[in-house]
């Protein structure tokens, strides 16, 4: 391994001097010459139809330099959407235009209706104070099973109803399905609500356009997971500007957990102001902006049913899930409550039958997109809390249901399309009974209930299918993009490498990694090696970073680039050393020839590929650049077992996490610190999902969780230290680098773990008519439930 | 517009401000100082968090007029006088305490004024301290472990399955 | 924020001339004014900011008991009054976050009112008395009802004296989210008797607790508690929590206050 950190080492990262020091340049950091300022005017209202926008007395307002709607948007197209679902019926989805700025309706709280451009921020917001907009308020539709309901007003009137699509999936299984569980021995059934989230990166939204008349290009700089996806969307489907002349660029940006891959219209409003303007125009949200504005996440409404027979082996699962998808479909909401849903519901278990129906539905709220987990959370939630229920009702002990359930052979081919290629769920499970100490759990509820407090301990396992995506597999089922990776090596002319990759980083710490994975193969340390991502202007087409992908994905297309200057350094070294080819080998930074004492170090390979005077020529091009792209053939497939233990206390019902323990299989691991601190954060947000986190409107479509004052954040003291392993290692069995993906797994597997645990406290301490609690679990709703309120 | 003048990170500044113009304001777009960053609007998430007369404040919270003449440290201010990282901020890096670093200004500032308040603090004590400093990247566990380590102690337990 | 004009006086004479402006506003320390001017749901005029008075600043024991000059921080009555009162200095330790606490003033948050503050309950719970630049009005005649105080157009708040309890304590039960008391109970034991005062539960704001108060006069113990019941009627239901569900926070955290009493 290269002394400065290769496979495996827990290299600190490059990327925390600039963070520490106040030197990150993140996009509100920019200010362009001659910048000008964007503020939006939003609705106040969920649903109205918009009679007239008088903007004249906004427009002689100081500063200000042009005021937009929607009719300056009439040339540009809508917001696309990246994903059609077809359904039940062979029917594809009902998509409504989503204007860039509001056209004749506003949908939710918080639509654009006009945008302000002025000399300062402050001009832009008294001016849009001055802006006259008369509104004919509509009856919301906040609730999805009202929004189905006959008769319920419409959120987009040119459609049939408020119903996106009905999906059912495998709908060729529905009646194999209900025979099963017209024969089962037990069914046990239950509704629940994965609550809706709002994903809350520390830095809000930020895009900054800007147009040089030179070169008739324009640039946007823009807090975005996936640069390349928003130049492809932007460009093409809204304003018609072709890749040549238009500049993406995501620089330091404060984190995503899903709510920044998605184009929004901001970005498209500021690059087009600024080309109308010539002026650079930057727009800069407010926290509260951002509630009303950046996607949400989760928002699903589920009855699951699960068939066993009587040794508690699944026979058949059977769900009903009402999907929110907000007021307009976001870039990729319609595949996370169907293929980043259903395709998991299969869990770590071999259920023979199983039939998903979901029916997404159109509200006026924001737009639900894919958050942290993206569909497999819910999926994981409905299944291990309906796992636990029956185990309760069988008397089964838990874990052993588990077990008896678990798949052990591998490839499994599940009932829900997908293949699991490797896994080791007894493994996991075994390593976690390891961390959690059980046998001292008696003891130490006795001890909690001297203090009266209810202590219980919950379990959950999990599966995820991420390393997103193979690209003809996601084709057939609607995706209208490829999910590849990119990398293009560079090797500089004393030896020195930079990287252009397509994913990009914002918190994962690529910068560390990928440089970890080029010095392993080439033997050369990491700090010889740059990582540039987040530039259109200077890394391959890539599709970005999210569904834990990078390293899966992004990290094999670096790897297959690196093999190839590998391949093509060995040619020229075995030139150099008059060898043959097939006799060079590379080790620590140096060619030698097997078997002999001859060799040549890197560094005199790639000054001679750019200094050819030595050089094979009239075989070999110069230089010494590669690039590749890569398309996984399938799915990776973490799995983990997540165990927690709570203290309730019953006067008050507060929860307090007293340990939490996670023992996954992300297969090989390039750098364990940052897997660990991935794992942590996804249990933060997991843990707050369960206990803290809702976004709750009221019946009239007016958001209640506008700010921090309401929305209930994880903070440091209601969090404990986790105990977190990933000894156990089942890699990949088709990716070079044999890595599964650990961005997710934290947020996927602990909801249920939590709930589970705090069940297990009620009924243990007798409160055995409690089955389950909605999440969020405040102390207000747990109180509820022990007191029959 | 007003004429402010105050200390900061030891050098005097000055400059023209509106009544309005918060401190986070000025030290960002006045001072072309981008380290302390705005999380929020409401003074909850303390990204903006800044020394004011060695006080922890919330620099977005906090008017620049109503702090002229003060002392004011940022986290540009913070690394040892070569230029290296400070113990703390170095503690941030050994632990793996930061990820994204928006929120990672505002918690190292948060993090100087506990431990020059009280040098050696319990996990609870850190815990409690920085309940007004958001982070959606870490949950906190090595955010909560480097702090402990820049004040001495051992976390070389922390987080291992056998505890 | 809409733009004012900023003016920073060194005395109260000064600071009560400049809020004698149309449209003049007092700001001490800005914790809560300053996010509702960033919402634009106040926008004053001219802003006189209330911390550069060296004589509304400090803690210091006086004639009845504690003096807190209103200008004093959060952060200095935890440390300056932990000596005399230690259940007041835990309160003002518990608010918002080191951050806020180096800010946010006593005298800020009791003209503020907000219904889910600590202050008012210690000020209520103590039978303290306000002292503003006209005159001095006790505890009960202060507090009217959520965000509405006694006090008139342009007085200021310019101290607080707190009379110290042979014991006291106050007990919060956080909001998750803006960690203000989702119910606050501040219990205080006085050789005239028990004085129980009870935040962030009801639409009228902080208030006494008389049931409990006699009960706890005549048998200061958790127990004495035990048997009362608190009405939901007229407690604050949003999202974090019921009416019936704060009634019981009223009596839980009575008891905890109770135990915990110093």
């Amino acid at each position: 391994m290269p002394k400065d950190g290769g496979i495996g080492a827990s290299t600190k990262r490059r990327e925390d001097v600039r963070f520490l020091t106040g030197s990150g340049r993140y996009t509100d950091d920019i200010n362009l010459r001659g910048q000008a300022y964007a503020h939006f005017l939003r609705s106040q209202v969920a649903h109205g139809r918009i009679n007239r926008i008088d903007t004249a007395a906004a427009a002689a307002m100081p500063g200000v330099l042009r005021i937009f709607t929607a009719a300056d948007f009439a040339g540009v197209g809508g917001l696309p959407c990246g994903w059609q679902v077809t359904d039940r019926h062979g029917k594809p989805m009902q998509e409504p235009k989503h204007p860039v700025l509001a056209e004749g309706k506003v949908r939710h709280v918080g639509d654009p209706i006009a945008m302000i451009v002025a000399e300062t921020p402050e001009q832009a917001r008294d001016a849009a104070e001055a802006i006259v907009v008369d509104i004919d308020e509509l009856p919301a539709v906040v609730d999805m099973k009202a929004a189905l309901a006959e008769g319920a007003p419409k959120v987009h009137d040119e459609l049939a109803s408020n119903l996106c699509y009905d999906w059912g999936f495998v709908e060729d299984n529905r009646e194999a399905v209900n025979a099963a569980f017209a024969g089962a021995h037990h069914v046990t059934t239950l509704e629940l609500v994965n609550n809706r989230l709002v994903a809350n990166a520390m830095e809000p939204r930020v895009a900054v356009g800007d147009y040089d008349f030179a070169t008739d290009t324009s640039t946007l700089y823009t807090t975005s997971q996936n640069p390349h996806v928003i130049r492809l969307l932007m460009g093409a489907f809204v304003l018609g500007i072709p890749e040549h002349k238009l500049r993406v660029v995501a620089p330091d940006v404060g984190g995503g957990f899903g709510s920044k891959i998605f184009h929004y219209a901001e970005e498209a409003a500021c690059t087009f102001a600024a080309r109308q303007l010539r002026r650079p125009v930057k727009w800069t949200a407010a926290r509260s902006e951002s509630f009303m504005t950046d996607a949400h996440g989760r928002d699903h409404v589920t009855k699951i049913e699960l068939a066993l027979d009587k040794d508690g082996h699944f026979l058949a699962i059977r769900t009903e899930t009402y999907a929110n998808m907000g007021a307009y479909l976001s870039t990729f909401a319609p595949s996370v409550p169907t293929w980043l849903h259903g395709t998991l519901m299969a869990g770590n278990y071999k259920t023979p039958l199983i039939y998903v129906n979901v029916k997404a539905v159109f509200t006026n709220t924001v737009p639900v997109d894919a958050y942290r987990g993206a569909g497999r959370p819910e999926a994981t939630f409905q299944l291990e809390r309906i796992i636990d229920k029956a185990a309760r009702e069988m008397g089964i002990d838990p874990i052993e249901i588990r077990r008896r359930n678990f798949v052990t052979e591998f490839p499994y081919q599940t009932p829900v399309a997908v293949v699991y290629d490797t896994g080791n769920y007894h493994a996991t499970m075994d390593k976690l009974l390891e961390m959690v100490d059980l046998a001292g759990f008696e003891a130490r509820r006795a001890e909690s209930a001297a203090r009266g407090k209810l202590r219980g301990f919950g379990i959950a396992h999990y599966i995820e299918a991420c390393g997103i995506a193979p690209s003809n597999l996601v084709g057939q089922l609607g995706a209208r993009a490829g999910l590849y990776e990119s990398a293009t090596v560079r090797v500089n002319a004393t030896g020195s490498i930079t990287v252009m990759t397509g994913s990009h980083s914002h918190g994962q710490g690529h910068e560390t990694t990928f440089a970890q994975v080029v010095a392993e193969m080439i033997g050369i340390d990491a700090k010889n090696v740059e990582i540039v991502h987040g530039d259109t202007a200077n890394t391959p087409m890539g599709m970005g970073t999210y569904g834990s992908r990078s390293l899966a994905v992004g990290g094999s297309a670096l790897v297959r680039a690196t093999n190839k200057i590998v391949n093509k350094a060995k040619k020229i070294a075995a030139h150099l050393l008059e060898a043959a080819e097939g006799d060079i080998e590379l080790k620590d930074g140096r060619f030698t020839v097997a078997g002999t004492d001859k060799g040549v170090d890197w560094g005199s390979v790639c000054l001679a590929a750019y200094v050819p005077h030595n050089y094979p020529l009239e075989n070999l091009e110069p230089g010494l650049e590669e690039t590749a792209f890569y398309d996984p053939s399938n799915f990776t497939y973490p799995a983990g077992a997540y165990g927690c233990e709570v203290e309730v206390d019953p006067e008050t019902g507060k929860v307090e996490i007293v340990a939490f323990a996670a023992a996954d299989d992300f297969g090989n691991v390039v750098n364990p610190m940052i897997v660990e601190g991935q794992v942590h954060g996804g249990l933060a947000q997991g843990i707050g999902q369960a206990l803290l986190e809702t976004c709750a409107y009221d019946e009239n479509g007016q958001l209640l969780t506008g700010s921090y004052m309401d929305y209930a954040m994880p903070r440091a003291d209601d969090l404990p230290f986790y105990r977190v392993d990933h000894s156990c290692i089942t890699p990949c069995t088709h990716n070079p680098l044999g890595v599964k993906g650990c961005g997710e797994a934290g947020a996927i597997g602990s909801p249920p773990a939590v709930v589970n645990a705090v069940i297990d406290a009620l009924h243990r301490a007798g409160h055995t008519h409690v089955t389950h609690i909605d999440m969020p679990l405040t102390p207000a709703r747990v109180w509820a439930a022990i007191h029959r309120h | 517009m007003t004429k402010v003048t105050m200390t900061v990170n030891g050098r005097p500044v000055s400059g023209e401000v509106e009544g309005r113009t918060l401190l986070v304001q000025f030290l960002r777009e006045g001072l072309g100082l981008t380290g302390t960053h705005v999380g929020c609007d409401t003074a909850q998430c303390g990204a903006c968090v800044v020394h004011v007369n060695g006080a922890a404040m919330k620099s977005c919270n906090v008017l620049a007029l109503d702090v002229a003449g003060a002392e004011v440290r940022t986290i540009e201010g913070m690394a040892n006088p070569d230029g290296s990282l400070s113990g703390l901020q170095q503690a941030f890096q050994d632990h793996h305490g930061l990820q994204c670093g928006f929120c990672t200004p505002g918690m190292v500032m948060s993090a100087a004024a506990l431990l020059a308040e009280n040098p050696r603090p319990t996990e609870a004590e850190v815990r409690h301290y920085l309940e007004g400093n958001l982070c959606r990247c870490t949950g906190y566990h090595n955010i909560v472990k480097a702090v402990l380590a820049a004040s001495g102690q051992d976390v070389s337990g922390v987080g291992i399955a056998a505890e | 924020m809409h733009n004012f004009d900023f003016v920073k006086p060194s005395t109260i004479a000064d600071a009560v001339a400049a809020l004698a402006h149309e449209g003049a506003q007092a700001l001490s320390g800005g914790q809560t004014l300053i996010p509702t001017m960033k919402q634009r749901l106040a926008a004053p005029a001219v802003l006189v900011s209330l911390t550069g008075i060296g004589e509304m600043q400090g803690v210091c024991r006086g004639e009845g008991g504690l003096h807190i000059g209103a200008a004093t921080t959060h952060a200095r009555v935890a440390r300056e009054a932990a000596a005399h009162y230690p259940a007041l200095a835990a309160l003002a330790g518990g608010i918002g976050d080191p951050a806020v606490r180096n800010r946010g003033t006593i005298g800020g948050s009791l003209a503020n009112n907000d219904p889910s503050a600590c202050y008012p309950a210690a000020v209520l719970g103590s039978g303290a008395t306000i002292v503003t630049n006209t005159r001095t009005i006790p505890a009960d005649d202060f507090f009217r009802g959520m965000f509405t105080t006694a006090l008139m157009d342009g007085e200021i708040i310019t101290e607080v004296r707190f009379p110290i309890p042979e014991r006291a304590a106050y007990a919060k039960f956080v909001q998750p989210a803006s960690r203000f008391a989702l119910t606050g109970v501040f219990v205080a034991k006085f050789p005239s008797g028990v004085r129980v005062a009870v935040t962030g539960a009801s639409e009228g704001g902080v208030f006494r607790w008389n049931e409990a108060e006699a009960a706890l006069t005549a048998n200061f113990s958790a127990a004495s508690v035990e048997g009362l019941t608190v009405s939901p009627e007229g407690m604050i239901r949003d999202l974090h929590g019921t009416p019936e569900y704060r009634a019981n926070l009223v009596k839980v955290m009575t008891k905890r206050a109770v135990t915990s009493a110093k």
